[in-house]
């Protein structure tokens, strides 16, 4: 089967990061930057399944500047086949992504369309479930095993009620969940190698779609501080103050 | 301006989360709830009597996400907004019913500050967005625990819609985590242990505390990783978001995806053995010190203090 996996360059989930005191968004410039967790198990279950010998051939897809090539890259040390950077210095809405990702459905006709289940930067986790609604396509999102079974897969779910298990048949949709494999560190040898992968690059102009945005962000500003406790010297004292609070709830 | 609300519902029960949504949406227009699944006539007599409710509609739906979104779409005509709480139903059916209708969605709103604006957190609730929605139709979820509860005793009246639809997915399994404690999202005090309780076994001491207060088990998703807690426990950027008036963190260091999911406790008491751990230092009341001894000795002194829930 052929194998799409769509990834993000985001801040690197170890950055605290700092809101800017002009409300106009999160500080990006000087802070490092890498493949969103999510993408990460993504390309790993792709190259996973390739390696099963479900995987004829492995694209990787990225939307934004032109250094969102160091996660295409990254991809491709992985054992990803071939890269496509759709670039844009525009912050693009999930609307817009999915839609441009269709197109590259439409173009490279995969069997099956990996993705992270959300983006550690805006949270939105929307991404994989639109892009199944544009192409008319089943989906399987919180994706936390996969099993390949005929000319369907069995995916694994994590839900709120705890998991369940969905037969998608193929062309479909999965966006991965954290558990679902361990993403490999490339060695340097398929570092190299991932250079002379071929790696196209095309303006998001060249897809003819409307990518402008439909909600106003009117400002971006910080949580509220919480302010700073006290430190208890034994379980007794602990124990009085969650009888404190205990009764005070029931009060309520 | 009316609204669609979409239940969330398990094993026959009428979620908690919903009479949150109905109360987050209630000033947005008069609310019809829309009941998806199979054999749902007691959840659809339970939503019902919730404040705000207009009407109950009850619709077969195949509990998949292309079944479900299909059905939801086919209402979606007769509404100015779509709803349903940012739980994992909402989350994975929303976002595609939006993009069928061509419609950015607005998802895991704290709060609802107008008709057209809202607040949703970034990166890990770290930042807090505002935005304006201005397109014809909204797609909303709604984070429940960071709204109340709509009260209850209304009699709004059920309908039930002729409805079929072929899915593609099929669900072929569920595996649910069986246990007696509160609604981990809307619980008045959650107890949470980490990846340092050190096995399934010993995790259960967290279980013993929680009983002890009527309080839902969280864990962290080390602990999950590690298969000491089952995966619908975690809290966080990745896992549930809570709200108790009272989180008890025993053995969590407080890393920001933790955070994440723990913004909204009121009040939160941290057990560590490392007095720098990030949880001890927002925390409202930490004891610092080796949990298999504190926990044991705070059972006892909670009996003495005759707490009991
Ligand atoms: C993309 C992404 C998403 C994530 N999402 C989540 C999420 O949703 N939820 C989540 O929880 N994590 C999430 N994580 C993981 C997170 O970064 C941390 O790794 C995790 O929360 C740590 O769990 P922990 O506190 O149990 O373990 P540790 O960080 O190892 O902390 C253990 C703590 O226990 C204390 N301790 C050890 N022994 C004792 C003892 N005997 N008595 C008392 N205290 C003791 C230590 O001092 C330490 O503070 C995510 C990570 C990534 C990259």
């Amino acid at each position: 089967m052929k194998i799409l996996v769509a990834i993000k360059r985001v801040v690197d989930h170890n950055v605290r990061i700092r809101v800017r005191p002009d409300g106009t968004g999160v500080e990006t410039s000087g802070v490092r930057m890498s493949m969103n967790p999510f993408c990460k198990h993504a390309v790993e279950a792709a190259v996973q399944l390739g390696e099963a010998g479900h995987g004829d051939e492995i694209v990787v897809v990225s939307i934004g500047p032109k250094v969102a090539n160091d996660v295409i890259l990254t991809a491709l040390a992985m054992g990803a086949h071939r890269g496509i950077l759709i670039e844009t210095d525009a912050e693009l809405e999930t609307l817009a992504i999915a839609k441009l990702l269709a197109k590259v459905v439409a173009e490279e006709n995969p069997d099956l369309v990996l993705l992270g289940k959300q983006a550690v930067d805006d949270d939105s986790n929307h991404v994989g479930q639109m892009l199944a609604a544009l192409t008319d396509r089943p989906q399987a999102t919180f994706a936390s095993a996969i099993t390949v079974n005929g000319a369907a897969l069995d995916v694994t779910r994590e839900v709120d009620t705890g998991t369940e298990v969905v037969s998608l048949p193929l062309p479909a949709i999965v966006t991965a969940d954290l558990r679902l494999n361990t993403p490999r560190n490339a060695a340097l040898p398929m570092v190299m190698k991932a250079r002379s992968k071929p790696l196209a690059v095309r303006p998001a102009a060249e897809f003819g779609i409307d990518l402008a945005s439909r909600l106003v962000v009117e400002k971006v500003s910080p949580p509220a501080e919480r302010v700073a406790g006290k430190t208890v010297g034994s379980a007794g004292e602990l124990a009085a103050y969650i009888a404190g609070e205990v009764s005070q709830m029931e009060a309520l | 301006m009316s609204v669609l609300v979409i239940a969330d519902h398990d094993l026959g029960v009428l979620s908690p989360a919903t009479a949150r949504v109905v109360h987050a949406v209630s000033e947005l227009g008069p609310i019809d709830l829309l009941v998806l699944g199979h054999g749902t006539t007691d959840i659809a007599t339970e939503a019902a009597k919730l404040a705000g409710v207009t009407k109950v509609l009850v619709a077969d739906s195949p509990n998949t996400a292309d079944g479900d979104s299909l059905v939801i779409e086919r209402f979606a005509n007769g509404y100015s907004y779509i709803v349903q709480s940012a739980g994992s139903v909402g989350k994975d059916r929303l976002p595609r019913v939006a993009a069928k209708l061509d419609i950015m969605p607005v998802t895991d709103i704290v709060e609802v500050l107008g008709p057209t604006r809202f607040i949703r957190p970034i990166y890990a609730g770290n930042a807090l967005q505002t935005v304006t929605d201005n397109q014809a139709k909204h797609v909303l979820t709604i984070r429940a625990s960071a709204f109340r509860a709509a009260a209850t005793g209304n009699n709004a009246p059920i309908e039930t819609i002729e409805n079929a639809v072929v899915s593609a997915a099929k669900l072929i399994a569920q595996h649910r985590t069986e246990s007696d404690t509160p609604d981990l999202a809307t619980a008045q005090i959650v107890v949470g242990g980490g990846v340092a309780l050190g096995s399934a076994n010993k995790f259960q001491l967290i279980e013993q505390l929680a009983k002890k207060l009527g309080a839902a088990i969280g864990a962290t998703r080390a602990a999950v990783d590690a298969g000491y807690a089952p995966n619908d426990w975690q809290v966080g950027q990745t896992g549930k978001i809570i709200a108790p008036d009272l989180y008890i963190a025993i053995g969590i260091s407080g890393a920001l995806q933790h955070l994440a999911g723990i913004q909204g406790a009121k009040k939160i008491v941290a057990i560590n053995s490392d007095s720098e751990a990030p949880l001890v230092k927002l925390a409202d009341v930490a004891l610092i010190g080796d949990l298999f001894e504190i926990i044991p000795q705070l059972l006892t002194e909670l009996d003495k203090a005759g707490v009991k829930r």
